[in-house]
């Protein structure tokens, strides 16, 4: 096998074929315009995402912080599933299994769908962070607050959460970015997203690695420019409280 | 008036103290002292409600409170009217020295930002750190760290101000300061409860010290007369061991 192959490629070479074709720059350069048009769909589920994820996983967070009884137990329960099965699985899940139980949800699409799976799947990542910065709070700060009188209201939006927000910052942006990428997966639920939209253009043209690699381009540009922002914003971060 | 009644403490099976009683009027400044271990922190944490007391009555001016069955406004009420000095200082790392001291009068008093600042600028004067106001605490050296502590006790207006050994963190350095800041409080006749092994201090400014050991408060009274002569056997030997350390010259 090894052999005919190399016969076939010195065969091939000493013929004058090319054993490579060059990249059609052309080609991509066409597509870009194309695909960046469906750029603002991508951003939009990954913004709509975190937007709801960061609410969700907030509350879970006060949750596990305050052990509150009862839903303690739950939060815990919905932090291990949505970490411990892959995001495929739980879009799946949502979208083609959960209509056949949930009647109602037949008129899910996949757009809403998708927005569903990664809003649980990574709440249940950034509710562990937030946690973990809350309780790295110093306690005898929340003492000192206490013990001037303050109510545990005032004492976590005054004192706990300015500082913990600080520290989960970069973690969750580290997660906005996976959810960028993560909304790829929309295209296995039949959403013409960018992903989606890169597939059918390379089906039409069977210029299947000029296609992958803009869409690649794309995505790492827009993570680049974010990752930026995230050093510029740790950078201020970093420098609060100091002087 | 300050008045502990058969306070008890209890970690699970393990009884801290059981039935403290002790009592402090208006302007009275007493220092606690005794072996590491003892309960003397736990005391001041169940002054302020920060540990949950299993018996006993807690009286503080006119609020008077069961103090294992208080209720969430009483133990505010009890929080408005006792200040605490941490020994650590606990700052609040996220607020300047002037907003440290003013956060209680902004958050629980209600006094509008711009009374509060203007009192908190008096307390920094009075503290000496009027030039530190826009400092966070990272930036401050420990003794000027637990200044703005006492201040932050200082702007809560409290009967009683509890000190937990608000020296002892610090470098040798920054001691004096944080002493003198003390005795100044005290010749205003702050009503105060220190618990700390500063002799010279407590000879000084206390008008009553209390030994504790083991739970108990084994003897009190006035620093010359217990430093100078201590009636049991363990108080006697507890401050030979601190005064070989710690002088009081
Ligand atoms: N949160 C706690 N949980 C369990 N035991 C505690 C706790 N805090 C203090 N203790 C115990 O209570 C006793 C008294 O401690 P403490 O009040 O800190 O003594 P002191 O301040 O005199 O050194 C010690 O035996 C200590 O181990
Ligand atoms: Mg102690």
């Amino acid at each position: 096998m090894l052999h005919a192959t190399a016969e076939t490629l010195l065969g091939r070479v000493l013929s004058g074929d090319p054993i490579m074709h060059v990249l059609d720059l052309d080609y991509m350069l066409g597509l870009l315009p194309i695909l960046l048009g469906y750029l603002p769909l991508t951003l939009e589920m990954a913004g709509a995402g975190m937007v709801a994820a960061l609410v969700l996983a907030c509350l879970l967070a006060v949750v596990r912080v305050q052990r509150m009884p009862g839903l303690n137990a739950l939060a815990m329960l919905f932090i291990s599933f949505f970490r411990g099965t892959p995001l495929l699985v739980q879009l799946f899940l949502f979208y083609y299994g959960l209509p056949q139980i949930l009647t109602f949800l037949v008129a899910i699409n996949g757009i809403t769908a998708t927005i569903l799976g990664l809003t649980l799947h990574f709440s249940a990542y950034m509710a562990e962070s937030i946690r973990a910065a809350i309780v790295g709070v110093d306690r005898s700060q929340t003492e000192a607050a206490l013990s001037i009188g303050m109510t545990q209201g005032q004492l976590m939006r005054r004192i706990v959460l300015p500082q913990a927000t600080r520290v989960a910052t970069p973690t969750l942006m580290n997660y906005f970015i996976d959810m960028i990428k993560a909304t790829s997966l929309a295209f296995t639920l039949g959403v013409t997203e960018l992903m989606g939209a890169t597939q059918k253009e390379a089906a039409g043209s069977f210029l299947y690695f000029e296609a992958f690699l803009m869409v690649a381009v794309i995505y790492w540009v827009v993570v680049e420019l974010l990752s930026w922002l995230q050093r510029r914003l740790e950078k201020r971060l970093n420098r609060a409280y100091q002087r | 008036m300050i008045a502990l009644n058969g306070i008890t403490k209890r970690f699970g099976a393990h009884t801290v103290f059981e039935n403290i009683d002790l009592t402090l009027e208006q302007g009275e400044i007493i220092v606690v002292i005794g072996p590491s271990g003892t309960g003397k922190s736990t005391l001041l944490r169940c002054i302020n409600y920060l540990e949950t007391p299993d018996a006993g009555r807690l009286t503080v001016g006119n609020l008077s409170l069961d103090a294992k069955h208080a209720t969430r406004r009483e133990i505010l009420a009890l929080r408005r009217r006792t200040a605490f000095v941490f020994q650590n200082y606990a700052l609040f790392a996220n607020k300047t020295a002037l907003d440290n001291i003013c956060e209680g009068m902004i958050v629980v008093d209600g006094l509008s930002k711009a009374e509060a600042h203007a009192r908190g600028r008096e307390i920094l004067e009075r503290i000496g750190l009027a030039d530190k106001a826009n400092a966070y605490p990272a930036s401050l050296s420990g003794g000027q760290q637990q200044r703005v502590g006492i201040g932050r006790a200082m702007a809560a207006k409290a009967e009683v101000i509890l000190f937990d050994e608000p020296t002892s963190a610090l470098d040798p350095e920054w001691v004096d300061e944080v002493l003198a800041l003390m005795k100044h409080l005290a010749l205003e006749r702050q009503t105060m409860i220190v618990v700390s092994h500063e002799m010279q201090f407590a000879r000084e400014v206390a008008d009553r010290v209390v030994f504790m050991d083991e739970g108990r408060i084994i003897e009190q009274g006035p620093p010359d007369e217990l430093f100078t002569n201590p009636q049991d056997e363990r108080t006697q030997r507890f401050l030979r061991k601190v005064l070989a350390n710690n002088p009081i010259v």
